[in-house]
């Protein structure tokens, strides 16, 4: 192995999340902060997202725009980022990689890494839809690139799989590339969306959303020429049509967090952090959809900057913490970010996820059955197509030494 | 250097025609151009080698232990074991000396794995031991809850089917052959020579080899023998993420009943684990899908053997059909009056036996009067290494150096450098299609399934063919 170069910051992932870090530790005089982005440009995901919805409501961004103001505040910082380049593994050493690129194999070793590696969307096989394997099958993340960054040619009928935001955007890259949108087909009972996006693309766009409902079989040889739907009466239909879109049901990308054998939660599947996004692994912290597969990007890139703040500490020689204390959640509630309780490292709130709509939630924190907190939600608050905040109000009353923290509705 | 994909074939006759560019028709032909003097065509009706069931199987390289002793199978797979190891090595297709374990989870089971050791050794195979409980567990320290024992059949490997299939029909190609894809036989006749309608218009051959896989029973027909009928058996399965790949280190087999072979667990040499196959009797050869049913099945068996195995992700589902006959036995014959052999019934076996049965076949074939002339090895090709187990591009410092495309990553997963698509769209045989680029790189197999480099590996694939 190549003796290692050093760096102060390593991040790994040049999307909202590792980029709002980077600018944030490069003006904060953290020294050598490098990005280390394994595609040929950075941005992350909101590269190739061209529609709206990004930035903040007094200044509403596309994607790719947003993507470029993140980019450019980096660099103007002082940060450096290597595009092309992948961190492979860990290499001995508490924050030291092995990474690749054109330039050839390099061990990098930091005083502190930041991982914020992203997300990416469960594809049709890890959904376990059986069927034939015919081309035409698609998620968002792919049909966007394709659309967008290189402007091929997609199909001429299509289904989505899915009812929330992505799916909705898909829909749209697909009417963008002169698709007809067939139908958006949801297990759920309803969209996971907002209802005027709902109604838009029903109303507006004749676009048909078929909820209770399974795809439960590709068809065709060679290309796609239909999906078999199943409804909740049993009742089985064929959508015919040439290309399906997998939408939402994220997972984070993880591999570089497992490879490091950092503690993971049950719940999000990515690393287990507390208040300020240490991981189990010193040195280590972690921010980003990789948390929480997925969330806007606003809040990945509020986190990056968040954790940015931790980074300062840990490099001005704060002590690493312990694993702290669990934070976990009961049904229907799905996750819960940060899910570690450490002393002395709040953060702002907590993330949740329901995984059901809630109607007159409350939301009760429990540890060893002795109530902490206990918070009652606005009417309509708690649906699964949005993030429930949590005060963190309660972590002094949390028992160090005592069993895991329960979030629950009952 | 002849492969053709379009236009009208040769009209001058062939020595031999292969009928099939599975392993197996790739195999013969290979075999036959080591003979210099013959002109040798490889006919397929899809657009790529290795379409059919060599595709889509188990990748074992099989020692054939468990075979019927005595039988022609039996035999072909313990020289063909032999034979692909070692080309494998010279070639780089990537194998993994797993070894295997047949596992007894009843009382019944654990007193039958002495039987079969013995019958291993009628096979020729005569490393087999028995393992207890403990040293099982010791093993496989994730294996689920209950086993009683096993029996170690350390022999058994891994190994990539793709590159093996690719490997046979480039050296053929290279040494003369000439191979044409989206090729059909339609119609065949005989008249001191075979007349063949394809799809591209007629082939003439002075001999005929009949490799069409699931197809062979229809083609022996056409030739007027009625010997035997293919039964389309689907084996569905499923494709376990890299993560999982620690979880196993043999071959875990179950212990054979009469319903056949039964569910496996094995790592491949992509470093993923695969579950399966299923064995279904159908009638429609084009039956390539999975099933609900299946898969439940297969998660149902994989829970037992490997509990947190199906915790993991699930990369890829796929389905085969294998050509059962309902004899147990290969039907290879030779029908020296029309100068013709019949490769049929090449079960779930054939990837191992491939070579065995090329040479098996290259000597039926001088039986019916087909004269070889003198042998001249052919130049040693090299197939793109596929295997985690050895070293791929993006880790070899050297390779990176002189070209900074083998650095390159295109495909994150499963870590394909633009280098190797390049090379890949430039080779021999080039891929037509994306599944072809996917067998020769693995670029678009991996976790994501093309989530990021789908669009990025479409974009050079269409670049790189004009298409
Ligand atoms: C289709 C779609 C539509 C969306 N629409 C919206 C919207 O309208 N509004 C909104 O606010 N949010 C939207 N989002 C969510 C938003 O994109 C995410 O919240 C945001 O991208 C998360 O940022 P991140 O930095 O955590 O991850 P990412 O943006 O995913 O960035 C992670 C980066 O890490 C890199 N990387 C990973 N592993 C390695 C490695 N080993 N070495 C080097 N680099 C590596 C990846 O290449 C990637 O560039 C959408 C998401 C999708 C998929």
């Amino acid at each position: 192995m190549t003796a290692a170069r050093h760096v102060d910051v390593l991040v790994v992932g040049a999307g909202p999340a590792g980029l709002a870090a980077a600018a944030r530790l490069a003006a904060a005089g953290a020294g050598r902060v490098e990005v280390l982005e394994r595609e040929t440009a950075p941005g992350g995901v909101p590269r190739h997202c061209a529609h709206g919805g990004f930035g903040t409501w007094t200044r509403p961004l596309t994607g790719p725009r947003y993507a470029r103001l993140l980019t450019e505040a980096a660099e103007r910082a002082g940060a450096t980022l290597r595009t092309g380049v992948t961190a492979l593994d860990w290499a001995s050493g508490h924050a030291v990689l092995g990474t690749v690129g054109p330039g050839g194999p390099e061990t990098v070793a930091a005083r502190a890494v930041v991982l914020a590696t992203g997300a990416r969307e469960r594809p049709r096989a890890a959904r376990l839809v059986p069927g034939t394997r015919p081309a035409g099958v698609y998620t968002t993340g792919e049909l966007q690139q394709a659309v967008h960054l290189y402007g091929q040619h997609i199909g001429t009928r299509a289904v989505v799989a899915g009812a929330e935001d992505v799916s909705y955007a898909a829909a749209g890259t697909l009417r963008a590339a002169g698709a007809e949108v067939v139908a958006l087909v949801t297990e759920d009972p309803r969209a996971r969306t907002g209802r005027a996006r709902a109604q838009a693309a029903r109303l507006y766009r004749g676009i048909p959303l078929l909820t209770s409902a399974t795809i439960t079989e590709l068809l065709g040889r060679g290309r796609l020429s239909g999906v078999r739907v199943r409804h909740r009466d049993g009742r089985t239909t064929v959508l015919p049509c040439d290309t399906v879109v997998f939408t939402g049901d994220f997972v984070p990308d993880h591999e570089l967090a497992r490879r490091g054998g950092l503690v993971l939660d049950p719940g999000t599947r990515g690393p287990a952090t507390d208040g300020a996004w240490h991981t189990s692994r010193p040195g280590v912290f972690a921010a980003g959809s990789l948390l929480h597969a997925v969330e806007p990007a606003r809040t990945a890139a509020l986190e990056g900057a968040r954790a940015a703040r931790a980074v300062l500490d840990h490099l001005a020689g704060a002590p690493w913490p312990g694993p702290g204390v669990p934070v976990l959640v009961s049904a229907p509630l799905r996750r819960i970010t940060p899910n570690r309780v450490t002393p002395g490292t709040p953060p702002e709130h907590h993330l949740l996820r329901t995984g059901a709509p809630l109607s007159r939630p409350v939301l009760y924190v429990r540890q060893d059955g002795r109530l902490l907190h206990r918070a009652r939600l606005g009417p309509g608050a708690a649906v699964p197509h949005r993030a429930l905040t949590l005060t963190a109000r309660w972590h002094d009353r949390v028992d160090p030494g005592g069993g895991p923290v329960r979030v629950s509705t009952g | 250097m002849t492969v053709t994909a379009a236009g009208a074939l040769p009209a001058t006759p062939y020595d031999v025609a292969v009928v099939g560019a599975g392993v197996v028709g790739c195999a013969i032909a290979r075999e036959l151009a080591r003979h210099p003097r013959l002109r040798i065509a490889l006919i397929e009706a899809q657009d790529d080698v290795g379409q059919g069931t060599s595709k889509a199987n188990t990748a074992i390289l099989h020692t054939g232990f468990d075979a019927t002793p005595g039988t022609l199978e039996a035999r072909l797979v313990h020289e063909g074991h032999t034979l692909l190891g070692a080309y494998a090595a010279r070639t780089g297709i990537p194998v993994e000396r797993t070894g295997a374990l047949l596992v007894a989870w009843d009382a019944e089971q654990l007193a039958a794995l002495p039987r079969l050791a013995e019958k291993a050794a009628r096979n020729g195979c005569h490393d087999t031991g028995l393992l207890g409980p403990e040293e099982l567990y010791a093993r496989e320290p994730h294996l689920g809850p209950g086993a009683l024992g096993a029996l170690h059949v350390p022999g058994e490997s891994v190994v990539c089917p793709w590159t093996t299939t690719l490997a046979y029909a480039t050296q053929a190609v290279r040494a003369g052959a000439d191979l044409h894809l989206n090729t059909a036989v339609r119609e065949a006749g005989w008249d001191g020579g075979h007349r063949l309608t394809t799809s591209r218009g007629t082939l003439y051959a002075r001999h005929l080899v009949n490799a069409a896989g699931l197809h062979a029973d229809t083609l022996d027909r056409a030739l007027g023998h009625d010997d035997f009928t293919v039964t389309p058996r689907r084996g569905q399965l499923l494709v376990y993420d890299k993560f999982a790949r620690s979880l196993v280190r043999h071959i875990l087999l179950p212990v054979p009943t009469a319903l056949g072979k039964g569910v496996l667990v094995a790592p491949t040499v992509y470093g993923n684990v695969l579950l399966g196959p299923t064995a279904e009797d159908l009638d429609d050869k084009h039956a390539t899908g999975s099933t609900a049913d299946g898969l439940a099945a297969l998660r149902e068996k994989g829970r037992r053997v490997l509990p947190a195995l199906v915790e993991e992700e699930v990369t890829a589902v796929y389905a085969g059909l294998r050509a059962a006959t309902g004899h147990e036995d290969y039907r290879i014959t030779a029908h020296p009056g029309q100068a013709y052999v019949t490769v049929g019934g090449i079960r779930s076996t054939g990837l191992t036996a491939s070579m065995a049965i090329a040479a098996h076949v290259t000597g039926l074939l001088a039986g019916t009067g087909l004269d070889l002339g003198p042998v001249r090895e052919p130049e040693p090709v090299t197939v793109p290494n596929l295997g985690e187990a050895f070293p791929r591009p993006y880790q070899r410092a050297d390779l990176i150096a002189a070209d900074p495309e083998y650095g390159t990553l295109v495909c994150h997963c499963e870590r394909v450098s633009r280098g190797e698509i390049r090379d890949a769209l430039a080779s021999t045989i080039p891929p037509r299609g994306l599944e072809g680029l996917r067998r020769r790189t693995r670029a678009r197999a991996g976790r994501c399934q093309g989530f990021y480099c789908g669009a990025a590996v479409r974009e050079l694939f269409e670049r790189g063919t004009g298409s």
